[in-house]
């Protein structure tokens, strides 16, 4: 019966309704298109993060996180002390077992790798820290590959005022931009670097932009900070690039603990891409490391993408209040209009509860059409926004559907709010007998 | 012996800013009696059904309807008399547009307690309209949406039945039609309180009460003359009479006692 009443109430009031609808929808396909931006975005990103740069970080196994965050803190007083320089040799990996990058299973996953070796120095009583690396080292591989690889195309991103390093120009020297402003290095210039009681004299082959802390350092070919720090055929850490598959429940579990998939799971970890399946793959064949997911680049990108995702919330909550408002005008009308049959239902000895209920009905389903409506065209709009941001389409993500019911609830809540008001006030003597 | 009254008001006021739309007025109706309520244009009539009816609350004075004294009940309460105890007739019948016949009298039954089509389409029968069941309101006659709001109003059987110029808005035929049906709900023993402007509508009610300004002007009994005390608690002689002596109307339904 009250569905018969609801639906028989629809077919009237047809303007109103279409408006509503139309209200309902452009507001929930904008919140919507929102919303579907804003799940997809996280994936999008990262996707993003790895078309450059290295996600993973290959340590020695006993290399201390101290000494991790002294590097970090070129100007605190222990950097430039020689206990710094001389650490013990399980510190370090072999240069010459760096190959073996390349032998993994997912190899050809590797895009790039790079070698640290990272000396504290001082150029004119200024302490700075030089770090020696292949800027892009030709490795010939025992399967006979030939492989390229170093910081040039790592740093793709990197802007240079010159040509790049070579690793054979053991004098020419890249230095951070922020470094080369405070001691006035321009391209081309000399200067002398002093480590303990040896002093090196270097030229600028360029400055460099980084975007980030490495602008205060000196990138020097790997075997020039091998020579003055005295680790002949060693390296600190390596960066390395590979292209992986999105992490999911498996690879979740898998890095917390490989042992405990089972038999399948484990094969099926470890052929996939995971950035966790190759971290352990890298450990294996080099059996002196650790492999580290970098998670400092992702956490500070987690950040941007967290305020950029609670300005989407917003946006997507004031959308829905703006068109709460818009359609509370058109409820409250409508109430009015057919206020006689409102209270003539009173009349009849209908609780204010069951005249809500009705109106409530009515209404949600009006702005259900809305909803579905608004849902795909949002659908569509999400794409627009996909293509011309990240120039790929979104994936809407299935909980965007049962948000968008609740968005739609809570708008014809909102909306109605001044309409239920005029309801519950609404007595059938002023409207049954027209005075 | 207040279990004869349906009806009991003792000194309603009801008081609008500087108006007062009753004053003072005290009537009791008893069990199945016929009452109508006469007056000129604002002297209180709506006034006083609305307070019968538990539309509204008065000022001032005391109602007791079926025993219950309404000024004890909450909003909720007197919702729930409306629902279970009177049918309300109005001037302007007061049907959903876009529900049919059937459908409008299925909504009391369906505040009420639960819808039944039979028995809609049986109160539907009574008043003569069986086969409008499926129309829509705009597809009848004044005087058929008026005999489709009398069968809303008696579907949930009402206690009492009150009826604001039900014939207000209707032409000599179907006054007569609705009258004829007033009449045989009186004789299966309902209570009726009709207002109304026309006399002949009055001379068919047992008791004729007048107001004016709002207060009680006249309130005198019809029909053969009759002792005061007896006439007051009806019994079926005299409805017989009535019957008997009220020349038919023409109506297309069978009558049916029950
Ligand atoms: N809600 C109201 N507010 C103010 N005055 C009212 C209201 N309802 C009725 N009245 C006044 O009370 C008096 C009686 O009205 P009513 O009961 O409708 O008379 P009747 O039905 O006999 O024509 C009139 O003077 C009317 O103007
Ligand atoms: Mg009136």
């Amino acid at each position: 019966m009250i569905c018969k009443m609801a639906l028989g109430a629809l077919g009237r009031q047809k303007r109103k309704n279409r408006l509503i609808i139309l209200t309902v929808a452009l507001g929930v396909s904008l919140a919507a298109a929102l919303l579907g931006v804003m799940f997809d975005v996280g994936d999008k990103v990262n996707q993003e993060l790895k078309s450059y740069g290295a996600n993973l970080n290959v340590v020695p196994r006993g290399a201390s996180m101290l000494s991790e965050m002294y590097l970090l803190e070129p100007d605190s007083e222990e950097t430039a002390t020689s206990e710094q320089i001389e650490k013990p040799a399980d510190n370090f990996i072999a240069e010459d077992e760096l190959f073996k990058i390349k032998m993994i299973f997912w190899a050809y996953n590797i895009v790039d790798f790079a070698p640290y070796l990272t000396v504290p120095a001082k150029i004119s009583d200024k302490k700075i820290l030089l770090t020696g690396t292949w800027f892009n080292k030709r490795l010939s591989l025992p399967t006979g590959d030939v492989v390229d690889t170093g910081m040039t195309n790592l740093k793709a991103w990197w802007k240079l005022t010159g040509p790049s390093g070579d690793d054979q120009d053991l004098t020419g020297v890249l230095v951070g931009r922020r470094l080369a402003s405070e001691l006035d290095l321009k391209p081309g210039a000399s200067f002398q670097v002093q480590v303990g009681d040896k002093a090196k004299d270097l030229t600028v082959r360029a400055v460099f932009d980084s975007g980030g802390p490495d602008d205060e350092r000196v990138f020097a070919p790997l075997a020039l900070a091998q020579e003055l720090s005295g680790h002949q055929g060693l390296v600190e850490r390596v960066e390395v690039s590979a292209l992986t598959t999105p992490e999911n429940d498996l690879s979740r579990r898998a890095a917390l603990n490989p042992g405990s998939l089972s038999r399948v799971e484990w094969d099926t970890w470890y052929c996939t891409a995971y950035i966790s399946s190759i971290a352990y793959q890298l450990e294996e064949i080099l059996p002196s490391v650790r492999v580290k997911a970098i998670r400092q680049v992702a956490e500070s990108e987690g950040a941007i993408l967290g305020k950029i995702q609670l300005m989407m919330i917003l946006l997507t909550i004031m959308t829905l209040i703006c068109s709460a408002l818009a359609i509370s005008n058109l409820v409250t009308a409508g109430i009015m209009e057919r206020s006689v049959e409102i209270g003539l239902l009173k009349a009849l000895g209908a609780s204010n509860l069951s005249v809500i209920f009705l109106f409530l009905l009515e209404l949600f389903l009006v702005a259900l059409v809305g909803g579905v409506l608004g849902y795909v065209v949002g659908f569509g709009l999400a794409q627009v926004i996909g293509l011309t941001v990240f120039g790929s389409t979104v994936d809407i993500k299935t909980a965007v559907i049962p948000l968008t019911g609740l968005m739609v609830l809570a708008v014809t809540l909102m909306g109605s709010l001044p309409a239920l008001r005029a309801l519950l006030s609404l007595r059938p003597t002023e409207v049954l007998h027209g005075r | 012996m207040s279990d004869n009254y349906i009806l009991e008001i003792y000194g309603v006021s009801k008081i609008y800013g500087a108006v007062a739309a009753l004053k003072d007025v005290t009537v009791k109706v008893p069990q199945g009696q016929w009452v109508a309520i006469m007056g000129p244009s604002g002297s209180g009539k709506t006034t006083l059904m609305n307070i019968i009816g538990c539309l509204d609350t008065p000022s001032e004075g005391r109602v007791i309807l079926d025993g219950l004294n309404l000024g004890d009940l909450s909003h909720a309460g007197l919702t729930a008399i409306r629902r279970e105890s009177i049918g309300l007739i109005f001037q302007e019948f007061h049907l959903i547009s876009y529900l049919t016949a059937l459908e409008n009298v299925m909504v009391a039954q369906y505040y009420h307690s639960m819808v039944d089509e039979s028995e809609a389409l049986a109160a539907l029968a009574r008043v003569g309209l069986r086969e409008r069941a499926k129309h829509f309101p705009k597809q009848l006659s004044g005087g058929e949406q008026q005999r489709v709001c009398i069968a809303r109003a008696l579907i949930n059987h009402p206690k009492l039945i009150l009826a604001d110029e039900p014939t207000g808005n209707l032409d000599e035929a179907n006054e007569r039609l609705v009258m004829d049906i007033l009449r045989q709900l009186r004789a299966q023993g309902s209570t009726i309180i009709v207002v109304t402007h026309a006399q002949e509508v009055a001379n068919q009610a047992e008791r004729v009460i007048v107001l004016e300004h709002g207060r009680l002007a006249q309130d005198r009994l019809n029909g053969p003359p009759v002792e005061l005390g007896v006439s007051l608690v009806p019994g079926q002689g005299l409805n017989e009479t009535l019957f008997s002596e009220e020349p038919r109307a023409e109506s297309s339904f069978s009558r049916k006692t029950g």
